[in-house]
């Protein structure tokens, strides 16, 4: 845990802006750049930001090991859940016309659970890699 | 001004300043992935090539020593070895289209379907997420498996190197 009470206050103000950021980046994907894979590596860096500065176990708080390691697959199986929708409701896999009346909004609502599946993954594989990687002591004992 | 990054980074000893160095050269990247239109390309860039990958670097140096070793050997086989690899790439760019030109082959096979039609089959005005989602679905269900499949390998490798050290203590 840092000790620096400016980074600390920093930190508290930046993060929210960050997850605030992420989402944006996550929703607003459709129409300017950004997507799930970026809103994704956003989501975990203000993660790990709060775990650099407040030290591992208080992110291991606010987000506990056991929900990013479903999060690595519950992203993988909102994708391919999206796809056998797809064969579910009477088209090929992945298609995203028959998961509306009208074919466009169909798009727009495949390619939102899509998205949403990629950011869970690649956030949740993230901020795992790095709880793996702080997680371990200097003198290869594991600290947690 | 990233060749100068990149010959920093080679000449540097200590492994805490080609942390920095490398994440200085992956924001010079995003600018010129910026310049070339891929904002995309240049907001992943940023995010993780400057960030993560940064902070994954600094956490690997805090388990390490922040020295480079001196090479056992001079650096010539491989130095003849890089410089063959981007000779011949150089001379495989020869045979490219010119930049940007539109006859190129990859100009006239589905791009055009993609520009002229895209927005009006999927109604997502920013194309790189309309082909990379919808057209490219099962691109991007491959590279969200490899994500995925990388999350599980160092989770995999991590757990097990802990149960072999509580082996060793019994």
């Amino acid at each position: 845990m840092s000790g620096d009470l400016v980074l600390r206050v920093v930190a508290k103000l930046l993060i929210a802006f960050m997850l605030l950021f992420a989402l944006y980046v996550q929703f607003h994907g459709d129409f300017g750049p950004g997507g799930g894979f970026q809103a994704g590596v956003i989501a975990a860096a203000a993660i790990i930001f709060y775990g650099i500065i407040y030290g591992l176990p208080a992110a291991r708080k606010v987000v506990p090991s056991r929900v990013v390691e479903t999060m690595v697959g519950l992203g993988v199986l909102i994708y391919a859940g999206v796809g056998v929708l797809g064969i579910v409701l009477g088209g090929n896999y992945l298609d995203y016309f028959v998961l509306s009346g009208d074919p466009v909004n169909g798009q727009h609502r495949g390619i939102f659970w899509v998205e949403a599946g990629v950011a869970v993954t690649v956030a949740g594989v993230m901020i795992k890699i790095f709880y793996m990687f702080a997680g371990r002591g200097r003198n290869g004992e594991p600290e947690a | 001004m990233m060749a100068a990054t990149v010959v920093a980074i080679v000449a540097q000893r200590n492994l805490f300043a080609v942390v920095v160095l490398s994440g200085v050269y992956s924001f010079l990247m995003a600018t010129v992935l910026v310049a070339l239109d891929a904002v995309d390309v240049a907001m992943t860039e940023a995010s993780v090539g400057a960030g993560i990958s940064t902070v994954l670097f600094l956490g690997a140096l805090y388990l390490t020593k922040g020295e480079e070793m001196k090479p056992l050997h001079e650096p010539w086989l491989p130095l003849v070895v890089a410089v063959a690899t981007g000779a011949m790439l150089i001379y495989g760019t020869l045979g490219l289209p010119a930049f940007s030109d539109p006859e190129a082959p990859i100009h006239r096979h589905v791009a055009p379907r993609y520009i002229h039609d895209g927005l009006r089959e999927t109604g997502v005005p920013n194309l790189v997420t309309a082909v990379l989602a919808s057209y490219r679905g099962y691109d991007t269900l491959g590279e969200t498996i490899v994500v995925f499949t990388a999350g599980a390998g160092v989770i995999v490798l991590l757990r097990r190197w802990r149960g072999r050290k509580k082996e060793a203590k019994e």
